[in-house]
């Protein structure tokens, strides 16, 4: 699998180093090198973006963007094949009396139900996404992470959402996650592989950006906040930081990566933000399930509710919607 | 998956639809008296005026046109107000008048942001977010200092001047007249206020809080017209302060006006602030920062970044991405909730910028504008531009332009941008964009400009002095500096 | 035993820290109070004027950019200086104006204590008139003063060396240069006070004397573009109009005259005079990680 590069040159020699065993201070220079991030001012950017008022029409839309990107997740220690069924169903039609809904984009469960979810899906667009890697820690070894990733592949996961080291970025041990994250990728075989990038953990959206270009050179197809397990998950500076990412790297190469927002996300208004951030921090180009994702439980009834309600005026309750 | 194109894989649009504030909280009259003695009178000896939505060129209503005899009246319920009631009145009553003023501001919220979004054609966003709440936080905070005036550091019983004729613009109206209120009531003046030709009716809507909050009459004076009005009003005899913004053209010939008079007097001016872009700033922010810097209010800004300095290492990069990020403004209907560009002001500023941006093309600059950028048929409009390749010695990097208009310049060194920054006889504000904080403090220090902003633009605060050097006009509007303004503190020994 | 002769001196200009002649070739006698000759003193011109305010500009760089605690020290030892020198002052001042010298010396010693109390000023300006503001956001917001820049001041007709001290010490010790016209009748306290500040630690140009006419340089200044602020305590009355129009081109800031004319120069002073030739800079940035 060749590695996709942002730019001939930097990348191309990064790529280098990192095989040299000098990949520490190499991936130090480019990464550090990249412009900073001013907190303040991207919160107020965000913030600014968040007051877009989105209505009739263009929420209708929204809707229907937001629900054919979702990734419905259920990633409990209590998970069942029996849930992952009824989860499944949900996501091929997610309003029994409506058809005219589409199909989210993907479920997102742990790799030992994904024999579960693909005979659920069977005959579906849905796609099937596991989480690997030591989901949601990450601390275990190369070898147990790989083969975490090999058999979720191999029970037919057509995505994966693989986690970072954490522990090693912070420590500065750019090398050893760039090259955890290709081999994963390799792993993945034809899978496309989201990277998680635990923005909580990173805590500056300098590491944000980081991490993003990091995760990217080392041939992400998906960059993704969040676990969902630590707090705080997805916000909208930081899928704002991202997006810039993505947007340059596509800049570089003509490459469209993907973001993914994961955790938090619990609202239609939530999930209009970030539609209306991917729009105009990144373009167009990314209101697609191929480029833009967002990992939820509970958003997608809030979206079926808010769906009902600019078709027929009226606001719905709990009753309406189906649990899983 | 062997699917070909699915729906969501390809490319939508996706249009905004209309999200239009709703106007009728506004209830406008079809003409307005000016406010005088705590009340709405006709004119007695002056004319009439008709205000319009820059927007769609309709006509809003019609105001007065205060003539000489009504400036008496005005500056003598003023003078009587000081001398009666206003002046005597402890400093502590004083403050409970500002903060009634202050809460009923944001109780009317609403309906002040939706009136100036009328008014002047700013969007609504940015009156609602900014021009509102900031005038009820100059009440706010001006209504604090009304019975601390011994501890501000101007003496143990600073004096108030007595009365205070205030002209202000048409930029911000609504903001410009709590700056210049709120610090004179709460140093114990009262005022007689001229607002803007072309944006009177907030002020007006503030005279109607100021009855509801049963402040004194006389206290506060509102008296709507324009040149002219502003004149007799800063030459009338009885009058001991003048606060005056607004050009530095108008500004020079008031200081001409009241020279050998002993009424002090403060001016806030023009500018053409400098952006300075270092090869190391954080690029996103620092592109958000000159986007705002002169494109918030349309570019109807004093203090707008109206020249870029970037470093020449960076310019390509910072342009691309400066062009990229224009071509997401959106220009249009003031009251849609989604616009960020709004109307130019008036007829009259649109020809000034539409001559300015010619001559810079005339000069040799390159110009550009978002091709995005759809201007509506009726209506006062000027696409954002930006003007690359530009010398020091263009018009448009000398003069103010008072729109949406950018000049691009470069630099080599910190040195140059600093003297290039400098070479102006402006010097309200600055901008300076690096990850370097010793290179901020040091740019802070040496910029010949009252306002700073580091990694940052266009903030303002009640508790933040400001005001300019050289020709941008003399003393500081907020914190407890701005007091001086109002205070008597001739200089003897 | 005949009478020694004295040797008569030649009151010149003090430009950018030298005593040049006006360039026009003019000088004036300046007579003590009974009427005697005391010396010929250089009448200053239009381009002495232009020339003085070159010098206080290329003299501001320096003299704005030293730190406080330096400008503090080296205007402390002028007054060290003056101290030193306070017989001739005492004699200068009992001759120009007519007093005795019990009322001579008292002038003296004023003017010493009033130059001590400004030089410590240097290093509290910022911190009486600065701030740190708490604005309503993730900002870190300072206010400070800093000096205006070159400043024009029109000594009082009066006082000949405290008020003098009055008015130039308070322009300075923030950071200004100041070009400054003479007590026109009684120039030569002032010209030995420009001997002082020659001797002195500070640099050329940040003072600068004219003696000459007041009417006829103070337009020169007022409507001078390159001057920031004019302190107009010793103009004409009758000029005052005029020269407040004048500085209106350039909005130079302007300290009227005091409204009771000359005031006691003796009274306790107030920082007024000196913060009304600074300007208040505010700078804001973020603070966030």
């Amino acid at each position: 699998m060749t590695v996709v590069v942002p730019s001939a040159v930097d990348f191309a020699a990064v790529s280098d180093l990192a095989d040299a065993g000098e990949s520490d201070a190499a991936l130090r220079r480019f990464l550090h090198g990249l412009p900073g991030v001013d907190q303040v001012g991207a919160d107020a950017r965000a913030a600014t973006l968040a007051t877009r008022s989105i209505k009739k029409q263009a929420k209708l839309q929204a809707i229907d963007m937001a629900i054919a990107m979702t990734d419905l997740t259920t990633l409990e220690g209590m998970d069942t094949p029996g849930k992952v069924r009824t989860l499944c169903a949900k996501a091929r039609r997610p309003d029994p009396a409506d058809p005219s809904v589409p199909p989210v984009a993907a479920v997102c469960v742990y790799g030992d139900l994904v024999p579960a979810a693909a005979e659920a899906l069977r005959g579906s667009p849905v796609r099937i996404a596991a989480v690997a890697t030591a989901f949601p820690s990450g601390r275990a070894s190369l070898r147990v992470k790989l083969e975490d990733t090999r058999e979720a592949v191999a029970a037919g996961a057509t995505e994966i959402d693989m986690v970072i080291d954490r522990g090693a970025f912070l420590a500065g041990r750019y090398g050893q996650v760039f090259d955890e994250i290709r081999a994963v990728k390799d792993a993945c075989g034809p899978a496309h592989l989201k990277v998680i990038l635990e923005t909580g953990e990173l805590a500056t959206y300098d590491n944000v950006r980081r991490a993003s270009w990091l995760a990217l050179a080392a041939g992400a197809d998906f960059i993704k906040t969040s676990t969902g397990k630590v707090a705080p998950s997805a916000t909208l500076p930081v899928a704002l930081v991202m997006l810039e990412a993505v947007r340059d790297v596509a800049e570089l190469t003509g490459q469209y990566r993907g973001v993914k927002v994961a955790g938090g996300v619990r609202t239609t208004k939530d999930a209009i933000r970030y539609l209306v951030l991917a729009h105009e921090v990144a373009g167009a180009e990314w209101l697609r399930a191929d480029r833009f994702r967002i990992g939820a439980s509970s958003l997608l009834n809030d979206l079926l509710m808010q769906r009902a309600k600019q078709a027929t005026g009226r606001y719905w309750g709990p009753d309406y919607v189906t649990i899983e | 998956m062997t699917e070909t194109t699915t729906p969501d894989l390809v490319t939508p649009t996706w249009d905004y639809a209309p999200a239009p504030e709703a106007r009728d909280i506004v209830r406008l009259s079809s003409s307005y008296g000016l406010f005088i003695d705590g009340a709405f009178v006709d004119t007695l000896d002056g004319g009439a005026l008709k205000t319009v939505n820059p927007a769609t060129e309709e006509v809003l209503a019609e105001v007065a046109e205060a003539g000489a005899k009504d400036i008496d009246r005005a500056v003598a319920a003023a003078r009587r107000a000081f001398t009666e009631v206003w002046g005597p009145m402890p400093g502590r009553e004083r403050a409970k008048y500002l903060y009634r003023i202050a809460r009923l501001i944001q109780e009317r919220a609403r309906e002040f942001a939706v009136l100036e979004s009328l008014d002047n054609g700013k969007p609504i966003r940015e009156s609602r977010d900014v021009d509102v709440p900031l005038a009820a936080a100059h009440f706010f905070h001006h209504a604090g200092w009304a019975d601390k005036l011994a501890h501000a550091g101007y003496g143990p019983d600073p004096r108030p001047l007595g009365v205070a004729a205030q002209v202000i613009p048409w930029n911000f109206p609504l903001l410009m007249a709590a700056w210049k209120i709120a610090p004179a009531l709460a140093t114990g003046n009262t005022v007689v206020l001229k607002p803007a030709e072309t944006t009177p009716l907030s002020a007006l809507l503030l005279a109607e809080v100021v009855q509801q909050a049963e402040l004194p009459p006389g206290v506060v004076n509102i008296v709507t017209g324009a040149g002219e009005t502003g004149a007799a009003l800063v030459g009338h005899p009885d009058v001991d302060k003048v606060a005056f913004t607004g050009s530095t053209e108008v500004g020079k010939a008031i200081q001409r006006q009241i020279a050998g008079t002993r009424k002090k007097l403060t001016l806030e001016l023009g500018g053409k602030a400098a952006n300075v872009v270092f090869d190391d700033a954080p690029i996103d922010q620092a592109v958000e920062g000159i986007v705002n810097g002169i494109f918030f209010n349309q570019g109807h800004v004093c203090c707008a970044g109206s020249r870029l300095l970037v470093q020449e290492s960076v310019e390509t990069e910072v342009l691309e991405r400066l062009k990229a990020r224009l071509a997401t403004l959106r220009l249009g209907d003031p009251l849609d909730k989604n616009t960020d560009i709004g109307a130019i002001n008036s007829a009259q500023q649109l020809a000034k910028i539409t001559e300015l941006a010619a001559s810079g093309e005339q000069e040799g600059a390159q110009r550009w504008s978002p091709e995005s950028c759809v201007l509506p048929e009726r209506g006062y409009w000027f696409a954002p531009t930006v003007f690359t390749g530009v010398a020091q010695s263009h018009r448009i990097a000398r003069e103010e332009i008072f729109g949406p208009v950018l000049s691009v310049l470069s630099f080599r060194t910190p040195q140059e941008a600093l003297d290039k920054a400098n070479n102006t006889p402006f010097g309200l504000s600055a901008g300076v964009w690096t990850e370097k904080g010793s290179r901020i403090l040091w740019m802070a220090q040496r910029l010949r400009a009252g306002v700073v902003w580091a990694n940052t633009f266009n903030r303002f605060d009640p508790t933040s002095p400001f005001g300019g050097y050289k020709e941008s006009g003399f003393g500081r509007e907020g914190g407890r500096q701005g007091l001086a303004a109002y205070l008597d503190l001739e200089v003897d020994a | 035993m005949s009478e020694r002769l004295q040797v008569r001196r030649t009151a010149k200009l003090f430009v950018g820290g030298a005593f040049p002649r006006s360039e026009s070739g003019r000088s004036y006698e300046v007579t003590a109070a009974d009427g005697g000759f005391l010396a010929n003193a250089a009448l200053a011109s239009r381009k002495d004027a232009r020339d003085a305010v070159v010098a206080a500009r290329k003299a501001f760089p320096g003299w704005s950019g030293a730190t406080a605690y330096n400008r503090g020290q080296i205007l402390y030892r002028v007054a060290e200086l003056l101290e030193g020198r306070a017989a001739q002052f005492i004699d200068e001042v009992a001759a120009a104006e007519g007093v005795d010298l019990d009322h001579a010396t008292a002038q003296v010693d004023a003017a010493i204590d009033r130059w001590v109390w400004y030089a410590g000023w240097s290093d509290k300006i910022a911190m009486v008139a600065g701030s740190a503001n708490p604005v309503a956001g993730p900002y870190f917001n300072f206010s400070v003063p800093e000096p205006t820049g070159v400043v024009a001041v029109l000594a009082p007709q009066g006082s000949s060396l405290l008020g003098m001290v009055s008015v130039v010490a308070p322009a300075i010790v923030s950071g200004n240069t100041a070009v400054v016209v003479a007590c026109e009748a009684r120039p030569l306290p002032a010209v030995s006070l420009g001997e002082v500040l020659a001797t002195s630690d500070v640099p050329a140009g940040v003072v600068n004397v004219l003696t000459g006419r007041t009417a006829e340089l103070a337009p020169i200044l007022a409507g001078h573009m390159d001057v920031n602020a004019i302190d107009l305590c010793g103009a004409p009355a009758e000029q005052v109009p005029e020269l407040e129009r004048l500085a209106a081109e350039n909005v130079k800031r302007v300290v009227r005259p005091p409204r009771e004319g000359e005031p006691d120069w003796t009274a306790e002073p107030s920082p007024r005079r000196m913060l009304a030739l600074t300007e208040t800079k505010t700078v804001w940035h973020p603070q966030g990680v």
